[in-house]
């Protein structure tokens, strides 16, 4: 056996969506056989002294009967997951002289034992990967299966591995090094397009309401019948957004590996995620946290689309806990010894029936609750979630007579060359405001960005007087409506991009009952 | 009054019946009525006899007060009365609760009018079975000509503004629309009333205190404003689902035909067409789509027999009203559709027949949808238009 008892060893563990390096320090002293993990670990690291000991076993080394101090640095951060077996493993196998020490010292990395000494996937190897790469590192060994997903960096060499054995024969040069290459092509879509809006027949005035909402970053209402096609229509609003930059999918891919719901084989999140959590969701699941945080729905919607459907179902504290996440684009989770921040960015499609039995905005003889009933209905939708509704979009059944016509229908990607067109005009003009599309629009930019003449103040002043709308419409409806104008390239709010605007306020109306 | 001239003879024992006569001798007898309002409100609100058994008692006695003191042989030698009829008329506790439904009538904003009162609207007297007693809040005109428009309470466009438009049209010709204030039909039947600024009545199966459906107060304001507000219950008295049936048959017994705009297979307003047949009353349906379920019941009265409407001509002809194509709904609106800029008018024109979906204008006037939004809202905000809840547009009247 050889002389050095002391090895350090590198790995990484996951703090919100970034990694972080974490040392493994082993000492093999002289004492009574025992095997210690200090550094705040959890139950799966301390269970992986178990699965350590088989592995290496199991790999033909011999498992030291001393007393085995093991630390993982910074001692003061909790450590998660089983992602630390590799790199235990290797420390103690470096301890015990099967390795040498200097030629481990440039790699990190990163796994789960399985007993018989081979290595499973892992979640989160994205963040870990641009860690390795910001910290210097030039060798990343990973699980085979989590290859690709860390290739997305180019600049480190990835060096997949099926056991702890080749592991070790690697790192002392008894085999030859082999990189990952990626041959599945460039990226591999995640949340391919199956869906367009070429499929959808009829629903004019809903496709134009998720265009002017796609084309300003609005968030949404729908309201409609059971059947009528709520979530058929959110489901394609993704496919209309700008595509996404390389950063974007990156910031993505990120939060996607360390929920671990990238599907195996996939390096990059490259289509806008759209989630649709069931409304018996916690206020945890939606925005994230618990006592090991996890980000939660509005971040795995982060760039793409939250859509909650059946609205009242979701319960008030779930709600609530969605309003600041998205004022601000990230969800800020404090605890004991940390503080995390989730980014948060995602378009809201807000999805309700109009009433308790649903068929409210249907032909009148079909709804069979009373006009009290439906008020008190509606009153459940209020409240500071709806103040951050842009767009109301009533949506009606489709005749049959136009489910049958062949008229031809305008493709997602022609909608999204004239989105991404309007983003861009947004994008331009917003330079260094910090703010990136008109939904952002503050109150004090109004004046500069929204301004009315004298045509449409009037306009203006008479829907609030006769159509009895609400104040806290305003605002909204100079949002919107500065998108319309946008989407028409005009520089100046025009009356007929305002009276638009104005429609997509129903629920404002006062004449909402018969 | 006709009431008065079919008296049956006095049936009862000779001393008592002395005693009477030289009371009613003493005084006239629609004054004694006036100021004995608190035997009128006993009898007629005595829930133990129907309205024809109340209304022979009266025709038999004379007089509620006659009634009131009444002996149980009396009201036995009547012939009129069950043992059971007699206990509840001769109970002293329902007597003292007739004080207390006094003191609140006096109190509630409302007149009383008994059936022998001029103001008694003259043809509810000619029924089988008038309510002694009218609680109303309004200026009740006995004269007027009244025809009821009802229909179901779930009704469909078609049928809400088939409501509106013919009560509007009868009103401009002067016609005294007459309904229940129930949701749907009978609700627009009011509301097309009074905006044309004509007369209309409301029935009701509670007091005329409460509004119900509760959604209807503000309504209840404009026709007690501009018309009358009517029931047969004392004033408090809550909506029950008895109550509405009956109130049916003062609908049609103040009209002198009834109109059923929509109606299904089970409809309550099938109750009024009934009435309204029982009564001698003219009755008149509104054709519907043969396979709508809202209007089997309208298209089996046509069928049967009814008068089919297809225009307010169609009813006015029956009440030899003399009548003016120009003055209704369709070329009023024609008129002013012809003022409209190009994109306006054709939009107008597409809602003549009633309410239209935004995306099927768009479809059928080739009009892009943010254009149409916008058009509709400036034709909203000009009074023209009106949406409706899903995106429906329709003219207003």
């Amino acid at each position: 056996m050889g002389s050095n008892m002391y090895s350090k060893i590198i790995s990484c563990g996951v703090l919100g969506i970034d990694g972080y390096i974490v040392e493994i320090e082993t000492d093999i002293s002289n004492g009574l056989p025992a095997f210690e993990i200090v550094g705040l670990g959890d139950t799966a690291v301390r269970e992986a002294r178990e699965r350590v000991r088989s592995a290496v076993k199991n790999s033909g080394y011999e498992f030291p009967l001393k007393k085995i101090t093991l630390n993982m640095a910074p001692a003061n951060i909790k450590k998660e997951g089983s992602s630390f077996d590799l790199a235990i493993a290797m420390g103690i196998l470096t301890s015990s002289g099967y390795i040498d020490q200097s030629a481990a010292s440039k790699s990190m990395f990163i796994g789960e034992l399985a007993l018989d000494g081979g290595i499973k996937p892992v979640k989160g190897v994205l963040p870990m990967a641009v860690c390795a790469h910001r910290n210097g590192f030039r060798f990343l060994f990973l699980p085979e299966a989590n290859a690709r997903e860390a290739s997305v960096v180019k600049e480190l060499h990835i060096v997949p591995v099926k056991d702890l054995r080749e592991t070790a024969a690697i790192i002392n040069g008894e085999i030859e090094i082999k990189y990952f290459e990626d041959t599945g092509g460039e990226v591999v879509p995640v949340y391919s397009d199956t869906v367009d809006f070429a499929d959808v027949k009829g629903q004019e005035n809903v496709k134009r309401a998720l265009e002017v909402a796609a084309s300003g970053a609005h968030n949404c209402l729908m309201l409609g019948a059971p059947g009528c096609g709520k979530t058929m229509l959110a489901r394609r609003l993704p496919t209309i957004l700008p595509s996404m930059t390389f950063e974007e999918a990156l910031e993505v891919t990120k939060i996607h590996s360390i929920a671990g719901i990238l599907p195996p084989g996939v390096s990059l999140v490259n289509t806008r995620p759209f989630r649709s959590p069931h409304h018996s969701i916690s206020d945890t699941g939606l925005v994230g946290g618990g006592s090991i945080p996890k980000p939660g729905e509005i971040s795995l919607a982060h760039y793409g689309v939250l859509f909650l459907d059946e609205l009242p179902e979701f319960s008030k504290k779930a709600l609530e806990a969605l309003r600041q996440p998205l004022e601000d684009g990230v969800i800020t989770i404090s605890r004991v010894n940390a503080s995390l921040t989730y980014p948060a960015r995602t378009t809201l499609i807000c999805a309700a029936n109009p009433c308790r039995c649903g068929y409210f905005l249907d032909q009148p003889g079909k709804c069979t609750c009373t006009p009290k009933q439906i008020q008190q209905y509606l009153s459940r939708l209020s409240g500071p979630l709806l103040d951050r509704l842009d767009i109301h979009i009533e949506v009606s059944p489709v005749k049959y007579a136009e489910l049958e016509s062949d008229k031809n229908v305008e493709s997602s990607l022609a909608i999204r060359e004239r989105v991404e067109r309007t983003r861009k005009i947004q994008l331009d003009r917003y330079k260094g405001l910090n703010i990136y599309s008109n939904s952002q629009l503050q109150p004090a930019m109004f004046a500069k960005f929204c301004r009315l003449d004298k045509k449409c103040r009037s306009i203006l002043r008479d829907v609030f007087d006769r159509l009895g709308m609400s104040a806290r419409a305003h605002s909204r409806i100079l949002k919107v409506a500065r998108t319309i104008a946008d989407m028409d390239m005009s520089e100046d709010i025009k009356p007929v991009h305002l009276t638009e605007a104005i429609q997509y306020r129903s629920l404002d109306r006062k004449a909402w009952n018969i | 009054m006709n009431a008065v001239a079919e008296l049956k003879p006095v049936g009862i024992s000779s001393s008592m019946k002395i005693d009477l006569m030289d009371k009613i001798l003493q005084q006239d007898v629609g004054d004694e009525a006036m100021s004995n309002l608190k035997y009128w409100i006993w009898l007629s609100s005595m829930v133990n006899a129907s309205p024809g058994k109340k209304y022979q008692l009266l025709q038999y006695f004379r007089d509620p007060a006659l009634v009131w003191e009444a002996g149980e042989a009396d009201l036995a030698a009547s012939g009129l009365c069950s043992k059971k009829l007699i206990t509840h008329l001769i109970d002293k506790t329902a007597r003292k609760e007739t004080e207390r439904a006094f003191e609140s009538v006096k109190k509630c904003d409302a007149d009383v009018i008994t059936i022998y009162d001029r103001t008694y609207p003259e043809l509810l007297k000619h029924i089988a079975d008038p309510p002694l007693v009218l609680y109303c809040r309004g200026k009740p005109e006995p004269d007027e000509t009244c025809m009821a428009v009802v229909g179901s309470r779930r009704a469909t466009w078609y049928g809400l503004d088939m409501a509106k438009r013919l009560a509007g049209d009868l009103a401009r010709h002067g016609v005294t629309v007459v309904s229940g204030m129930a949701r749907g039909i009978d609700s627009q039947a009011h509301k097309g009333a009074l905006e044309a600024g004509g007369r209309t009545i409301a029935v009701l199966g509670c007091g005329i205190d409460i509004a119900y459906p509760p959604e209807n107060r503000g309504l209840m304001e404009e026709i007690i404003r501009h018309g009358a507000v009517i029931s047969e219950y004392l004033p408090g008295t809550e909506p029950a689902r008895y109550n509405f049936p009956a109130r049916n048959r003062i609908i049609s017994g103040i009209s002198l035909g009834v109109t059923i705009v929509e109606a299904g297979e089970k409809s309550g307003s099938l109750i009024t067409a009934e009435y309204a047949l029982d009564q001698g009353r003219d009755v008149f349906a509104v054709p519907g789509n043969i396979n709508s379920y809202n209007s089997a019941g309208t298209n089996r009265l046509i069928r049967d027999g009814a008068k089919i409407v297809t225009g307010v001509g169609d009813i006015l002809d029956e009440l030899n009203i003399r009548h003016d194509s120009k003055n209704t709904y369709s070329s009023a609106k024609k008129l002013a559709v012809m003022k409209l800029n190009r994109d306006e008018k054709t939009i107008a024109q597409r809602l003549l027949n009633g309410p239209v979906h935004l995306d099927v204008i768009c479809r059928d006037c080739g009009i892009s949808v943010q254009m149409a939004s916008s058009i509709l809202l400036m034709l909203e905000l000009s009074g023209f238009v009106e949406q409706l809840p899903g995106k429906y547009y329709r003219l207003v009247e």
